[in-house]
């Protein structure tokens, strides 16, 4: 060791913004190294869907009831695949917090680099994660006889859209994270966000098959519009498996507009509960 | 240093929080290229000031500057001065030492390359090669803390805060983390360091502040510190209780004050005097003319404890076995 001061210095090149795209991605790849040293995330965000699928998409395919003439196992790829994006809530949340409780994310706040760049980062590495696993579950599903009839173009416009609506999920999961401190509890919301918002949606069953007064509640589930716009890119999608309420006619503009607030929402809330949560 | 020749100064800080207050009004001035060690108890506020200085917290009362800039109208300038380690060591268990810094480094816009080198340098310098590519989930407490300093010094910070750097240590590596805080002192870094024992305090600290209940109550060199507390004390433990009588007798007449006595541990204790090694020896010449049998006879530096009893008159701990 000796005592002589280093002659290296930060070279602050390049603007601003480059600058927190460089943080970003260096963030970024600190989780992508996690994944590959502990890959237990990467399994638990992809077996769960797979789970999904083979139970109720293979297993149980005779038994399920789907209006008009659409096979059931083209029915399910569309409510399977967005349990990838519900599946991840819990394990980014659980991340954030841990990072937030073990004194990590103290160091990243007394660099000069912003919070954003902290938690874009985390989303970053976990959308891969999110599109690794649907590759996975879309992969499973063509072989259990999932097939998309609409051609190229509409095919991948449907995973544009889950690949949103997983990406809108995780920031979710950041502000669950930012926001409650206790894991256990955290673990908890994330499995009952899974259940809740994917039983109580068309992912299964048309909305027409729940019980009378959960229909309305089915319709207006931000994921039953994110599922009829998958199916209907597609070609999955029988006739009234959305209900018959204004979703169901448009459920493209109901998937924007509540993604969008709910990116908008859990993007602010995040920042503000990371601050609060260094701030302590 | 850019304007002034003091590197941290607090001002009246202080900090409430919803139900009870941290900080109240806390003073602070380390000159450049010193110590501070900043003593006291678990809770005394020692931790919320050093995160109120690290830019980690907004104060609720006076100012600070750090590195000759505010910390709260200027964090970004004051972020790029600094390192911070705090009590738990920052660093990533899944990474390894290298990836650790490389990350940091690349965070501090070193570029890649730049970055790769300042890891290779910053393990060598903190012993830590070795290790290098073992992911850190694997090293000792020691070489975490290691590690950790390394990460803190990566951008060579004017200013550096240390909450507790030892804590939970085993000695050796306490002694190897004092070498290096010293090497850095000797690099021209000011430190800030937090620390429960006085005598990390006494070894790294140019001048130590005494922090108890968010107050200020002393402050001053170790040497001016120690000289207040008082000097050490010996403590002797006898075999049979029924001796306790000769051994008070024995001890009495050294250093200022009458000696203590703890019946329950057979126990009698006396703070010497400034001639220190001459009442050693006359005790144990009268210990041994009364020929009274000895379970220990041990001096002891006043302790933490010791410099709250005397500087507060209260917060002495009773003394268990």
């Amino acid at each position: 060791m000796t005592a002589t001061a280093t002659t290296i210095r930060p070279a602050r090149s390049g603007g601003a913004l480059t600058g927190h795209l460089g943080d970003t991605l260096a963030l970024a790849g600190r989780h992508l190294t996690h994944l590959r040293r502990s890959p237990g995330r990467l399994i638990l965000v992809t077996m769960n869907p797979l789970v999904m699928l083979v139970a109720v998409g293979y297993l149980f395919r005779n038994s399920m009831q789907v209006p008009g003439h659409v096979a059931y196992e083209d029915f399910i790829m569309a409510g399977i695949a967005i349990q990838v994006g519900l599946t991840g809530v819990g394990p980014t949340a659980i991340g954030v917090a841990l990072d937030l409780r073990h004194g990590l994310v103290d160091r990243f706040r007394s660099l000069p680099i912003s919070p954003v760049s902290v938690l874009v980062g985390r989303t970053l590495s976990d959308l891969f994660v999110g599109a690794v696993s649907l590759t996975a579950v879309s992969l499973v599903g063509l072989a259990v006889g999932w097939r998309p009839h609409e051609g190229v173009l509409r095919t991948a416009a449907g995973f544009a859209v889950l690949l949103a609506f997983v990406y809108v999920m995780l920031w979710v999961g950041i502000l669950l994270g930012t926001t409650q401190k206790n894991v256990e509890a955290i673990d908890g919301t994330g499995a009952l966000v899974l259940v809740v918002f994917s039983f109580l949606s068309n992912a299964y069953v048309s909305v027409g098959g729940l019980p009378g007064w959960l229909r309305p509640v089915a319709e207006w589930n931000p994921v039953t519009s994110v599922i009829t716009t998958c199916r209907r890119l597609w070609g999955n999608d029988p006739a009234g498996a959305a209900g018959t309420g204004f979703p169901s006619q448009h459920p493209g503009v109901v998937t924007a507009i509540t993604l969008t607030a709910l990116l908008v929402v859990a993007v602010l809330g995040s920042v503000r509960g990371f601050r609060r949560a260094v701030g302590r | 240093m850019s304007s002034s020749d003091i590197a941290i100064l607090a001002e009246g800080l202080g900090k409430t929080y919803r139900s009870h207050t941290a900080l109240h009004g806390i003073d602070l001035s380390v000159p450049a290229g010193t110590v501070l060690g900043v003593l006291g108890p678990n809770g005394a506020g020692k931790t919320t000031t050093v995160r109120i200085l690290a830019t980690l917290v907004q104060p609720s009362a006076g100012r600070a500057t750090v590195a000759g800039h505010d910390v709260v109208r200027d964090s970004r300038e004051v972020r790029r001065r600094i390192g911070l380690a705090g009590q738990y060591a920052a660093v990533d268990e899944l990474l390894t030492g290298r990836e650790n810094i490389v990350l940091l480094a690349r965070l501090l816009r070193f570029g890649r390359r730049g970055a790769a080198r300042r890891a290779t340098e910053l393990l060598e310098r903190f012993e830590l090669t070795e290790a290098a590519d073992r992911p850190v989930g694997t090293y000792s407490g020691g070489m975490r803390r290691r590690l950790d300093l390394a990460t803190c010094v990566i951008g060579d910070p004017e200013v550096l805060f240390l909450d507790e750097p030892t804590t939970g240590l085993d000695p050796t590596s306490r002694a190897v983390l004092w070498d290096i805080v010293r090497d850095l002192v000797a690099g021209g870094v000011t430190i800030l360091l937090t620390t429960q024992y006085l005598e990390e305090a006494d070894e790294l600290a140019d001048r130590i502040a005494v922090i108890d209940a968010g107050r200020v109550i002393a402050e001053g060199t170790p040497q001016s510190l120690k000289r207040q507390v008082g000097n050490e004390f010996l403590e002797i433990t006898v075999a049979r209780p029924e001796n306790l009588g000769d051994a008070v007798a024995a001890l009495s007449g050294l250093g200022g004050r009458a000696p203590a006595v703890d019946e329950g541990a057979r126990r009698v204790s006396v703070q010497l005097g400034p001639d220190g090694l001459d009442e050693v020896a006359r005790a144990a010449l009268a210990l041994r003319d009364k020929g009274v049998p000895l379970a220990d006879f041990e001096l002891r530096r006043p302790t933490l404890d010791d410099v709250f009893f005397d500087l507060t008159g209260t917060g002495r701990k009773e003394e268990t076995q």
